[in-house]
């Protein structure tokens, strides 16, 4: 190995930056074909949550009693519920508010828990002792009931199940960052940083935090899914969002009395949804922690 | 060497499949190892030399094959052997020893266990006398106090211990064969000795083969019988030990062979074309020293023991005892000892990123020992002393460019202002630390380790300290990269009028690149003097242990 540059270095010159990676992950899909069918999944979602009301054949408050509880046919490929609203329409507009709920709880504990994980991690003492405890106090409660209990306490409105589910969340991304940051904060680079008069604020901001993130962001896809299960359950038990509007887990609230009749279709495809959203999600961390993985980098 | 090779490796061929399609790491390589033999195979990273022993104890990792060639080992094809043949060769015929002792010991058992394992999973011991040959082993390897030391965990000894306790293990069941892979990389000279000095007697005490795979060639030409030199896959030359270093045959090894510091070699000689020497004679120091530390300490709080907090009576642990030492303007001060010693401690309160328990540091004639390391960063003089670090790849941030590294003191420091004049700023860097301008824009992980170790050094010298301390610049480099590097910081040093504080273990290096140098011991400083001086007559004990331990191939 020459000092100036190996010759395998110049014949094959590396891309650089956003296309390199890029190629690393495109080439990840296309090893993990599973990987390739949750990002096609999630496009899907996305596009019912973005165009979901144009895209649906009824509206999906509407009630016709003349055609309650059908059975799925081809009018109504989902079938329809006790007030005859169309079960698909239902289904498909309920993604927006879903996926809404998730994407905005997720990213407020992402901001809240990932800078005051690194904050712990990065400056070690008090604040490591604050972050550290509040998160074990966090932790000390059934998570679900924690969120029921914010719920219940605050009021039933959608912005406070995105509060709920972030706090529930909150230790999760605050230890994550917290080891990450502790396992840097000695690096070379971050001791280079100092010596060229680099404040600390500073060495958070350009060397901790870009390293963390490709880490923080599997987590985020990880959660992303929980966050959904977590909103559905949530209006499931009545708490959080109210009738009629079209969500998941009251739908299949709705539905479950019904199974014992007959009537299996009113709670299977909202079930179903929410399934596929969660796996979805869940599959998607496990590519994203293939494309960041520097070992499967060659 | 015997009719019949214990270890026969002919034509071996490894290729490891990676998304570019198949790379071959091993080509047609041909080594034997005879009964009782030692054989070297020494190259630098990337050469092959771990890839050819994992071949021959088959534990290649999933991506790589052994494409082509045999492998037989007293007759029995290791190619064609089943996992269950293999698993019974390796340990009870064929041992191996790593790198990293401390990770090749469960950490939570005791070590006296891990040594019963084996025994037992060899049926070498019953339960009945499992212990007494445990401990056996381990007064075997020279530790003291073994029935004690039975009962200790990893973390409970010292790098040298462990490794000693990897080898009573690879040795346990009397192997015929023992593959060492960098058995001594990471630990101290005195320690490399001591373990290389076992390892010799105990195979030679057994009739054992052994193949030392190491980067060191001076290492290796000491202690094995034959030489094997790799380079990229091949092995280039295969001569005994004792001609190697007098008539390397191939380009390679002589370029090898050159590189390598030994005494009576001056830091030119190093280099494959003996580029001019730079005129010697070194600035004076004029009136005051740039750097004047006086009974400087750092101490730790002793940890607590169990539930009881420490005894008011029980003194802290002091990693720098009152050292005193000074740097002139021009100078290079080189700082030498073992891991533990207090050197790094030492550098990183003079570095001003750690607070000093008590004692002064001036600096240019202004006390900074009292500026807390955490208000340092903004502190006028923090420009003016800078630091190459010892890992050149983990002092990168591996989000940003060798452009943006070099260009974070301008911009931090503000010598340079505007976007056009800063990248100009960054080009002349790369120039003089001879790094080619259009790899600027690529990332750590894009180069080499030659290359991220001149943009570590063009880091430090951008914003023109007077003072770089340089902490084991070249200890992670191949050998012939420690060449380049150590020239490039003497020619800086000439160029740019800068004082060096070297800290390193290595005397060889020590005394081609400093004038003076300090030797430290537990926290003190137990002689001091110019290089040659110190080197040549040694007045402590200390000193002349160190020299006496530093491999001295027959030349």
């Amino acid at each position: 190995m020459s000092a100036t540059g190996t010759p395998a270095l110049a014949a094959d010159r590396p891309r650089t930056g956003v296309s390199a990676t890029l190629a690393h992950a495109v080439s990840v899909v296309a090893g993990n074909p599973v990987t390739g069918f949750a990002f096609a999944l999630l496009v899907g979602l996305v596009a019912c949550a973005v165009l979901g009301p144009s895209l649906v054949p009824y509206d999906p408050l509407a009630s016709d009693t003349a055609a309650a509880l059908q059975a799925p046919t081809l009018a109504h490929p989902f079938g329809t519920d006790q007030l005859g609203r169309d079960i698909l329409s239902r289904v498909v507009v309920a993604a927006r508010l879903d996926l809404a709920i998730a994407v905005f709880s997720v990213a407020l504990v992402f901001v809240a828990g990932g800078l005051a994980g690194i904050m712990a991690g990065f400056f070690c003492g008090w604040t490591d002792r604050i972050v550290g405890r509040l998160a074990d106090t966090i932790m000390a409660f059934p998570l679900f009931v924690l969120a029921m209990g914010i719920v219940a306490a605050l009021g039933n409105t959608v912005g406070n199940i995105v509060l709920a589910t972030a706090i529930i969340n909150f230790p999760l991304y605050a230890r994550l960052a917290r080891a990450e940051a502790a396992q840097r904060r000695n690096a070379g680079f971050v001791l280079a940083a100092r010596l060229t008069g680099n404040t600390d604020l500073r060495i958070v901001l350009t060397g901790i935090l870009p390293n963390i993130l490709p880490i923080m962001m599997v987590q985020m896809s990880l959660t992303m899914g929980y966050a959904i299960l977590n909103a559905a359950g949530l209006s499931f038990i009545g708490l959080g969002v109210r009738p009629p509007t079209p969500e998941w887990g009251i739908m299949v609230a709705e539905g479950a009395g019904f199974i014992v009749s007959g009537e299996w279709w009113i709670a299977l495809f909202p079930g179903l949804a929410l399934m596929l959203a969660v796996f979805c999600f869940n599959l998607i961390g496990d590519g994203l922690r293939d494309i960041v993985d520097p070992q499967r980098r060659t | 060497m015997t009719a019949i090779p214990l270890l026969d490796i002919r034509d071996l061929t490894v290729e490891f499949a990676t998304r570019r399609g198949p790379v071959r790491a091993v080509r047609q390589v041909d080594v034997t190892v005879g009964k009782g033999e030692t054989v070297g195979i020494v190259g630098e990273s990337g050469s092959g030399k771990s890839v050819t022993s994992y071949a021959v104890m088959r534990i290649l990792d999933r991506a790589g094959r052994i494409a082509g060639g045999e492998v037989s080992f007293s007759g029995i094809d290791l190619r064609a052997a089943g996992e269950r043949q293999m698993r019974d060769l390796r340990g009870r015929e064929i041992s191996m020893i790593f790198q990293n002792p401390r990770a090749a010991l469960n950490p939570i058992r005791k070590v006296g266990h891990q040594i019963e394992d084996v025994l037992r999973q060899h049926a070498e011991a019953g339960s009945g006398d499992a212990k007494a040959k445990a401990v056996a082993a381990l007064e075997q390897v020279k530790i003291a106090r073994a029935a004690e030391r039975y009962h200790a965990y990893p973390f409970e000894l010292s790098g040298g211990m462990c490794q000693r306790v990897v080898i009573a293990l690879a040795l346990a069941c009397r192997p015929q064969l023992l593959i060492a892979d960098e058995p001594t990389t990471g630990l101290d000279v005195t320690t490399q000795k001591a373990v290389m000095d076992l390892v010799t007697s105990l195979t030679r005490e057994r009739g054992m083969a052994t193949v030392l795979i190491t980067h060191d060639l001076g290492l290796a030409a000491t202690y094995c019988d034959r030489i094997a030199v790799m380079e990229q896959g091949r092995v280039v030359e295969t001569a005994p030990a004792a001609t190697i270093f007098r008539t390397p045959a191939h380009v390679y090894t002589r370029k090898l062979v050159q590189a390598t510091p030994r005494p009576g070699v001056s830091l030119r000689d190093l280099l494959p074309d003996g580029a001019p020497t730079a005129a010697a004679g070194r600035a004076e120091g004029a009136g005051a020293p740039l750097l004047a530390v006086s009974g400087l300490v750092k101490e730790y709080p002793r940890a607590k023991v169990g539930l009881t907090r420490p005894r008011a009576a029980e003194a802290p642990f002091r990693a720098v005892d009152s050292l005193s030492l000074s740097v002139d303007r021009g100078e290079s001060v080189g700082l030498v000892g073992e891991s533990g010693c207090g050197k790094s401690t030492t550098s990183t309160m003079v570095m001003r990123l750690l607070d000093p328990t008590g004692g002064s540091i001036v600096f240019a004639g202004e006390e900074i020992g009292g500026v807390p390391a955490a208000r340092f960063a903004r502190h006028p003089l923090r420009p003016r002393i800078q630091m190459v670090f010892q890992d050149p790849t983990e002092s990168l941030n591996p989000r940003w460019t060798a452009a943006r590294a070099i260009a974070d003191p301008l911009l931090r420091f503000r010598t340079v202002r505007g976007t056009d004049a800063i990248r100009a700023r960054c080009e002349e860097l790369a120039r003089l630390v001879g790094l080619p301008v259009d790899l600027l824009d690529r990332f750590p992980h894009q180069l080499s380790g030659g290359q991220k170790a001149r943009v570590g050094i063009a880091r430090a010298i951008a914003p023109s300290p007077d003072l770089v301390i340089l902490d084991e610049p070249t200890a992670a480099l191949d050998v012939s990269v420690q060449a380049v590097v150590l020239n490039l910081l003497a020619d800086l040093k000439q160029a740019l009028g800068m004082s060096y504080l070297f800290v390193s273990h290595d005397l060889q290096v020590v005394r081609m690149l400093c004038d003076r140098v300090i030797v430290m011991q537990a926290g003190r400083i137990v002689e001091e003097g110019p290089t040659a001086a110190v080197l040549e007559a040694p007045r402590a004990d200390y000193t002349r242990a160190l020299l006496a331990a530093i491999p001295h191939p027959p030349v």
